[in-house]
Order: C-alpha cells, then sequence, then structure tokens
C-alpha cells in the first residue's frame, strides 16, 4: 500500500512506532531494499540504506545513535556496528570515510512510521532504491 | 557500467604490495577502474600492507591495523583480487598470466609491481630452522613465534642497515638480547657518512642493542635443530637463539626474465620513464622496476612509479591522447626514526666533489648533522642522526636548489627547533606525498582533528608515516584538541562517573547526562560506558528500558556480530570442563544450523554465522540443554582456563578444575571496564597459562598463589606476583576485592595490565589496598562482589522467557521471515564462510 502526498512524496507505511526503541534503529525491508530507520529523542524518525558501505555488511540498523557538532551544526549519527565509522542520519553522508548511504524521508502518522519515495541526492548506496 | 562501445581493458596487476596497492588507487582517484577489468594477483594471504612500519606490528600494531586497503575498496571498484595465489608465468604470445594453482588470467595490459626478495647471504646453515627473512607480516609471525619458544633469550640480525635495524627494533620488542652483525665497518653505510654511523650506534648501543662491525658470518651452527651460534672470520662466535637476514634487498624479476623481458645488469625489469618494459604491453613498478640502469629501495619512489603507470594507464582506458607523465628519477633522501632514534639523510653525501662540509657533532647530546653545500651555497646533501628537525628546511633548500648565503644557520644550534614550529608554510612535512606545512596547517583549520582524518585529505603520513609524529604535533599545537574527559559529551573520566554514580545512586543515563554531560545527547562512547558502570552498580538486566537504548550492539544482541553482520555464539564452559552429553549438544545445534564451530583459546566453543532472527532460536535449546550465557559479547568475565589438576595429573598438587569452575560461576556477567580472562593451574608447571591473564591461580603444595594483570594478545605482559599459599577463602576474598577495585578504578577499555601500569606504586599499590587493606575498602568492595553473585542471572534465560525483550530479534522489523541477501557463504573444509569480495563478485555478475 502506498500513499501520494501533495507535493508528489510516495508514502510507505513500514511499521508501528512502538516497534522501534528510541535511540537505537531496526531495519526494514521497502520494496526489497533494506531500510534502515531510527526514533530519536525528539520523537522523529530518520530512514538511511541499511548496508554499512564500508563493509558491504547491511548492519546499519544495529549501530548506537550519537550526537556530535559539525561546523558548529548539531548532527545526529548512527555508528556503524562492525568498525564504527559515523553516517549522519539527515544527509547519509559518512563522518569518518569517502563513503555516503541513501537517505529517504520518513515521518510518523498516527503511530505509524512511513517512507517517502524520494532519495536525496546522497543516495548513492548499493540499496535498491525504495 | 560502461557507457561507450569500448570494451573494457582487461588490466592484470601481479603484486599487492605498496606500490602495486598505490597504481590500484590511482586509477581508481583518476575514475579509471569502471572502464576497466582489474584483477589482482598476489603470493601474500593478506592484501596490501603498510611495509615500512612492519616493526610497528611488534609494538602492538596488528595486521589489520597496518592495513593499506580502504575497507570496501576492492568491492567498490570492481577489483577481483586473487590473494595467496602467486603468478606463476607470464605467457606473452597469448597475453595471460597464469597462477600457481592454474587460473588462466587473459591481460590487454600487465603491470608487474612484484617488489623484491629478501638478499640472504649464502653462508652455511642460512636455510636452517631458527633463521628468517624480514619482509612480510608471515616472516613477523614465524620470528615472533620463535622468540616465544622456551629458552630463546638472544637474537642476531645479520645487516646493519635500515631494514637491519628496523629488524633490531623488532627483536628488541620481543624482549630478546638484541645483537647487530654488519659486514661494513659502520651502521647504514649507504645512506650515513662515518659520522653519522658512530652518532648512531652510540644511540643504539645505549638501548642495549650489541652492534659488531666489520664482521663477516661465516656459518649459522644449528644445534638440536635450534641455531646455537653464527661464526665469523677472525673472530669469536656469537651464541644465539635466533637469526635475521636483513641484508638488502633483490628486484624480484623471475617472473620476467622467465618471459624474456629485458632485465637489468644487476636484475630488475629495465623500464622506460613510461614505466613500460621491452614488451609495450607490459608495465613494472616499484621495487622490481630499474630506470636508467637505478634500482629504487624507497616507497616515495616507488609511488611515483605509481602515479605515472596509472595515468598512462587511464588514457589507455579512456581512449584519450598520451599523457606526458614521465618518472623524473627518485631522489633518495629519506627521514625515519629507528629505534627510537631519528635518521635522515638528503641526496648522498658518497662521492660529492667540491662541496664543504658544515658538520655539528654533538658526542654529549647524541646528535650528529653534516650539510653539504657547493660553491655557490646550494645544499647538495647531508646527514641528520638523532635530531632531524632541520630535514624539513633542508630538503627544501635541496630540492629547489636555491642558494643559502648561511648554511651554518640551517643546522643545530641556530635552526628552528621543529618545522611544525617554523612559520614557513612552504616547509616540507611529508616528502614521500609532496604535503607542506601549508596544506597540513590548511586541512586542519578546514576541521581535520584526527590523524586519520588528516591522512585522508592531505594523503600525508600515507607513506612511510615518518612525518605521523610531525602531524601528530601539529594537530596538537594547530586545532583545539579532544577534551581531556570521556568523550564530547563528557568532560569527567569514567573513573569520575563511576564514584559520582556510585556515591550519588544514579539508575539512568538521562540523569547522568543531565546532571554531568552536554545534554540531550550521548555517543557512542559514552553510552556504553555508563551503561556498563549503571550495570556494575546495579547487577540488574542491562536491556529493558532506556539501558536497551545505550548499550553496545553485541550487548543488544547478546552475541558477537562478525564481519558480514551474523553473529557468534558463545555458550559458556565453567573451567573449560564439559560433558560428552553437552558437547552432543553443542555439536547438534551446529550441525541443525549449520554454523562454523570452532574451539576458542579459552576452553569453550564458537558457533559462528547465526543470523540475528536465530538466536533465540539458537538459545532456546541451548538453555534447554543446561547452557548459559558465555559473555563472549561483553566487557564482563570471559573465561576461566584450567588444567586437570590433582584429579588427574600426576603432578597435580590442587584441584584446580574444581576451582576454576567455581570462581567462573563466581565472577561470570561482572560488568567491567573491559574483558576479563582468567586461569587455575593445578602446579607449577602452569598448563593453563595463568601468568598470562588479568586474574592467574597457580596451585602450591600450601595453597594458591595468586597473580593479577597478566595479558596475551597485541601487548602480551607477565602477570605479578599479588600473594601466595593462600587458602581457598583467602583466594577468593582478594580476587573479590581485586576485580571490584578494578572496576571502580579503571579506565574505559582498559584491561589490568595497562591499569595496573599506569597506577602510582603499581603492583605494590595494588597490594596495599586489596591485601593490607590500606584504604580500609575491603568490606565495601566484598559487599558489592557479594551482590553481584546475588543478582546473577543468564541474559539469555531472562530474554527467552519474554516476548517484549525477544522483539528486537529480527532483521527486518516488517519482514521476519525475509532473509538479508547480503549474507552469503560459501562452504571450505566442511563449513561455512561469508563469501569474500571477490566470491561475491564472481557470484553476482
Amino acid at each position: 500500500m502506498t500513499l501520494l502526498d501533495a507535493d508528489r512524496t510516495t508514502w510507505t507505511p513500514v511499521c508501528h512506532v512502538t516497534q522501534l526503541v528510541a535511540g537505537r534503529g531496526a531495519a526494514v525491508l521497502v520494496d526489497g531494499g533494506a531500510v534502515a530507520l531510527f526514533l530519536l529523542d525528539d520523537a522523529s524518525v530518520r530512514a538511511i540504506g541499511n548496508v554499512d558501505p564500508c563493509s558491504g555488511a547491511s548492519v546499519l540498523s544495529r549501530g548506537l545513535v550519537g550526537h556530535t557538532d559539525v561546523d558548529g551544526l548539531p548532527v545526529r549519527y548512527v555508528a556503524s556496528p562492525l568498525r564504527k565509522q559515523r553516517f549522519d542520519l539527515d544527509s547519509g553522508r559518512c563522518l569518518d570515510a569517502d563513503a555516503a548511504v541513501a537517505t529517504w524521508p520518513a515521518r510518523v502518522v498516527d503511530g505509524v512510521v512511513e517512507v517517502g519515495r524520494q532519495a536525496s541526492p546522497w543516495s548513492n548506496g548499493p540499496e535498491t532504491a525504495p | 557500467m560502461h557507457s561507450s562501445a569500448r570494451p573494457p581493458l582487461r588490466l592484470v596487476v601481479i603484486g599487492n604490495g605498496m606500490v602495486g596497492h598505490r597504481l590500484l588507487t590511482a586509477l581508481a582517484d583518476l575514475g579509471a577502474t569502471q572502464g576497466a577489468a582489474i584483477t589482482v594477483v598476489a603470493g601474500e594471504p593478506r592484501p596490501a600492507y603498510d611495509r615500512v612500519a612492519l616493526s610497528s606490528w611488534f609494538g602492538g600494531r596488528s595486521a589489520e591495523d597496518l592495513s593499506l586497503v580502504e575497507p570496501g575498496f576492492f568491492a567498490d571498484h570492481g577489483i577481483e583480487v586473487l590473494l595467496g595465489d602467486p603468478a606463476a608465468t607470464v605467457d606473452r604470445d597469448e597475453r595471460a598470466v597464469v597462477t600457481s594453482t592454474g587460473r588462466v588470467l587473459p591481460y590487454d595490459r600487465l603491470v608487474l609491481a612484484t617488489g623484491s626478495r629478501p638478499f640472504i647471504p649464502p653462508v652455511r646453515g642460512h636455510d636452517g630452522p631458527g633463521c628468517f627473512a624480514y619482509r612480510t607480516i608471515g616472516d613477523l609471525e614465524a620470528i615472533a613465534a620463535a622468540a616465544a619458544r622456551p629458552g630463546a633469550t638472544r637474537g642476531v640480525v645479520v645487516g646493519g642497515g635500515l631494514l637491519g635495524l628496523e629488524a633490531a627494533n623488532a627483536l628488541l620488542q620481543l624482549g630478546l638480547e638484541t645483537h647487530v652483525v654488519e659486514f661494513a665497518p659502520r651502521l647504514m653505510p649507504v645512506q650515513l657518512d662515518e659520522g653519522g654511523s658512530a652518532a648512531l650506534r652510540r644511540h643504539i648501543e645505549r638501548l642495549g642493542v650489541s652492534v659488531h662491525t666489520s664482521c663477516a658470518t661465516q656459518a649459522i651452527e644449528h644445534e638440536a635443530g635450534q641455531p646455537a651460534r653464527l661464526t665469523f672470520d677472525g673472530r669469536d662466535p656469537l651464541p644465539t637463539d635466533l637469526v635475521v637476514f636483513s641484508a638488502g634487498i633483490r628486484p624480484e624479476d623471475a617472473l620476467a626474465r622467465a618471459a624474456g623481458l629485458t632485465v637489468g645488469e644487476r636484475g630488475g625489469v629495465v623500464v622506460d620513464a613510461r614505466m613500460r618494459t621491452s614488451d609495450p604491453t607490459i608495465l613494472a613498478v616499484g621495487e622490481c622496476a630499474v630506470v636508467d640502469g637505478r634500482h629504487f629501495g624507497l616507497v616515495a619512489p616507488g609511488y611515483q612509479m605509481a602515479k605515472v603507470a596509472a595515468t598512462h594507464l587511464a588514457a589507455e582506458v579512456f581512449g584519450a591522447p598520451e599523457p606526458p607523465d614521465r618518472f623524473e628519477g627518485g631522489d633518495l633522501s629519506t627521514k625515519l626514526k629507528l629505534l627510537g632514534v631519528e635518521v635522515a639523510n638528503v641526496g648522498s653525501v658518497h662521492g660529492l666533489d667540491g662541496c664543504t662540509s658544515l658538520i655539528w657533532d654533538d658526542p654529549v647530546g647524541l646528535t650528529y648533522q653534516r650539510l653539504d653545500v657547493d660553491e655557490h651555497g646550494r645544499v647538495q646533501a647531508a646527514v641528520l642522526v638523532g635530531d632531524a628537525s632541520a630535514y624539513g628546511s633542508i630538503l627544501d633548500r635541496f630540492r629547489t636548489g636555491d642558494a643559502v648565503s648561511a648554511p651554518g644557520e640551517l643546522l643545530k644550534p641556530t635552526a628552528p627547533a621543529d618545522p611544525t614550529a617554523a612559520p614557513d608554510p612552504s616547509t616540507g612535512i611529508c616528502s614521500c606525498e609532496n604535503v607542506n606545512r601549508g596544506a597540513i596547517c590548511g586541512a586542519i583549520a578546514e576541521g581535520c582533528d584526527t590523524l586519520a582524518a588528516l591522512k585522508k585529505t592531505t594523503g600525508a603520513g600515507t607513506g612511510c608515516g615518518g612525518c605521523v609524529p610531525l602531524l601528530e604535533g601539529l594537530l596538537r599545537t594547530e586545532s583545539a584538541g579532544p577534551p581531556p574527559g570521556l568523550c564530547e559529551h563528557f568532560d569527567l573520566t569514567r573513573v569520575q562517573l563511576y564514584d559520582l554514580v556510585r556515591v550519588r545512586r544514579h539508575t539512568s543515563f538521562a540523569e547522568v547526562i543531565d546532571r554531568y554531560g552536554v545534554a540531550p545527547g550521548g555517543c557512542e562512547v559514552c553510552k556504553p560506558t555508563v551503561a556498563s558502570i549503571l550495570a556494575s552498580l546495579d547487577n540488574g538486566y542491562i536491556l529493558d528500558g532506556e539501558q536497551a537504548a545505550l548499550q553496545d550492539s553485541n550487548d543488544h544482541f547478546l552475541a558477537n556480530i562478525q564481519k558480514d553482520g551474523t553473529y557468534s555464539v558463545v555458550p559458556r564452559v565453567p573451567g573449560g570442563e564439559i560433558t560428552p552429553a553437552g558437547l552432543i549438544a553443542i555439536g547438534e545445534v551446529a550441525r541443525d544450523f549449520d554454523l562454523y564451530t570452532k574451539i576458542t583459546g579459552g576452553q569453550r566453543i564458537d558457533l559462528f554465522g547465526a543470523r540475528v532472527e536465530q538466536l533465540p532460536v539458537i538459545w532456546r535449546r541451548l538453555v534447554d540443554a543446561g547452557f548459559e550465557s558465555g559473555h563472549a559479547y561483553g566487557k564482563s568475565l570471559r573465561t576461566v582456563k584450567s588444567c586437570v589438576g590433582s584429579a588427574w595429573c600426576r603432578y597435580g598438587v590442587q584441584d584446580s578444575t574444581a576451582m576454576a569452575i567455581l570462581l567462573e560461576e563466581r565472577y561470570r556477567g561482572l560488568r567491567s571496564p573491559h574483558k576479563i580472562k582468567m586461569a587455575v593451574s593445578g602446579c607449577a608447571r602452569e598448563c593453563a597459562e595463568a601468568q598470562s591473564k588479568d586474574v592467574g591461580v597457580i596451585a602450591t603444595e600450601k595453597g594458591w598463589n595468586l597473580w593479577v594483570g597478566g595479558n596475551g594478545g597485541m601487548r602480551p605482559r607477565h602477570a605479578e606476583l599479588l600473594a601466595e599459599d593462600l587458602d581457598d577463602a583467602t583466594l577468593i576474598r582478594t580476587i573479590d576485592r581485586f576485580l571490584e577495585y578494578y572496576v571502580r578504578c579503571a579506565d574505559r577499555l582498559q584491561r589490568t595490565a595497562s591499569w595496573i601500569e599506569g597506577l602510582d606504586g603499581g603492583i605494590d599499590h595494588v597490594r596495599e589496598v586489596v591485601v593490607d587493606d590500606s584504604l580500609g575498602l575491603g568490606a565495601e568492595l566484598e559487599e558489592a562482589m557479594a551482590a553481584h553473585v546475588e543478582a546473577y542471572e543468564c541474559e539469555w534465560a531472562a530474554t527467552l522467557d519474554r516476548p517484549d525483550r525477544l522483539a528486537r530479534f529480527v532483521t527486518y522489523v516488517n519482514a521476519p521471515d525475509a532473509p538479508d541477501p547480503t549474507v552469503v557463504f560459501v562452504r571450505e573444509r566442511d563449513q561455512i564462510r561469508p563469501a569474500r569480495p571477490d566470491e561475491l563478485v564472481g557470484a553476482t555478475r
């Protein structure tokens, strides 16, 4: 099931927000591609590609979420559970290596987490784009 | 996908050493890997690593640390890599390389990057046991194994050149009495003059290395299958337990010779300035190549060759006209730190005519500096020993050819103390990559605040690594530097936080970060650290409520993540004692889930290849068979290894197995700053290797000796004796206090070995607190341990009973049954193993 909203983003419901733990991630399948979802402290959600480009393993949803500053701006990231490279949850860019993962818009509507179908300009990861 | 009609250029590269790999990264940087089908063939079992920094392997850098290959590099660029399968022949007529296992690799262009082989002088006994070369990580492993042999105390390095002194450093770090034997009358005869050699010799003799010059080795005599002594022409023999040859290198040109390519008079594949051999479809780079009759045994010229070759190959890939790039001939200037002594040379001081030498020789400060300038005041050569801080400015003048009006000012004592302190941005810092101070400072100003970031952005420090201390210095002086605390969210250390949490009875990360940190936030460093402190003090289930979000990934899934995202499972086997029924139960689980099975060093069994959703099912079976979590994933007690002791062994004096089981069941699950390993031996023969553990117990006629602070692994350390002849109750009380004191006082990820080393007073301080109770903490520490023992429960058993706790064990929340397509196994020796990138490439393309 998909929904089309006013700015022509199509939204796919993926899970209920209670299936996520604040500060951790969870992986979902969207059109055959693995997407890592993160529920943040402010109750917002982020969606990035689940495959860690530094290792090729589909593991980013299992990393720890952290906060840091880049150029004076706050950045929320996930650290890969394999070799701890950090990925910006908003842009998908890796803070520690020349790599990036895809990002998608994500939102919570009536307790349901939805992933939007507009890949960011950084979507060069190995994911099958939803 | 290649867009034009041009078929991809089939490129085969033989050798994945430093230069061979630089060729690949240069091709990738030029975007040429896409239009080419690249295959790399290498004899060594591991991809490119930093050969220049080999001796740091003994100082604790792992083979992984030394790797030059960015994770995912080969896969990202579609490069097929065949490791451990050396090229056997090059068939120029068919344009194909045949490997030792018979694989046939057709090529359009072939690059030889075969490097060099160590020169082993053909003295009698050179090929006997205990004699080694010094070139590969494999050599290092063999040397370390020989040095660990019982009774091995002395080592001799044959060769007093640059590599020989590196090898001497390795032997010194292995704790051997170290000798260097050099045929020439002095050390490093190629790079240094007499004065420089003498200063270097004084330095390294002071470190305890014995230097024997003008020494022609005649033979290595073996006794009982081990080296016994070296004999010399007209000198007393030198007793030794192992021999390392480091007497120079020879170009590895066997393939080229067999293929009929032109080779140099003294070996090496002859190439032109575009790195082309006598066959224009074949190029050669690095130490195997000879340009204008010269052979370059240094990494910087090798990298220049790789760049020239890559530029020309890229032009062919793109169908572009030939680029003008030529190899200009490398300069052999180097700066190194040998055995902690700075040594540098600029140009060559040998055979210079019409030059004036300025010499600063300080036998007290052990510094020797020589600068040669011609009649116009232009720098022609220099030698620096003991203090090479002037290297950058001298090299700069040497390269630009600018006349120096007062050359003496380049040397001590008027030279700037340190090029990192000099304001001149053109001062060279990294000579391998030709990066100057201005570029480094610019990168730091733009936010490169770690060595890794600086290397990635500027390339500096990625060659020989000699400039890394300078880079670190600039990072310290040019950037604000890291705060002293745990991470950017806490200015406090783990120990300070532990005390605050303990005294003020905080129970959540939210409280701790609100009170002492920068809230809201946290990161992958402070969250697990605080979670571990809370677990140490509270002893409860670690995955409920807020704690769920804090734990390291391994603790979160109660298993050890492996490279492909699958997990390994380790049931506890206390003391290493297991019933046949238990073994069968583990075997059946492994068989039913097709898990790779391996015996661990801690006397238990590791089961690999479990997908996250399989973990609860696997553990249900194991728990039902009577097993519990082995905490192999946690910063906590791992195992208590033991021998069979007095129960079976004719030498045993106490029941070491029973004691090991008692200790393992007492301390299992204790959350600590780092992992804890223990062992119990039933007699002084020490079969359980207790003196290499955090806590080691060795039986005596009267009771038990307690050793602490031992370590194997990266930095082996012998444990120290804490107390002798303890009865059972006193032994347990002393270990209780020791462990709780460690948990309370050690820093994050600090093992007992480095914790004790860092304590003022070392083991004596520990003994005062733990045995003599000098701080009056004894009862409190024992109480804390009693609370832990009381509260222990198996985390897996506690998880399996609760659906809410099991919810996390799915690969995809919205598709619990879907397999993860990135997990691909191949079978090897009748078991599964994750597919390597080259096997994945083969499988998917």
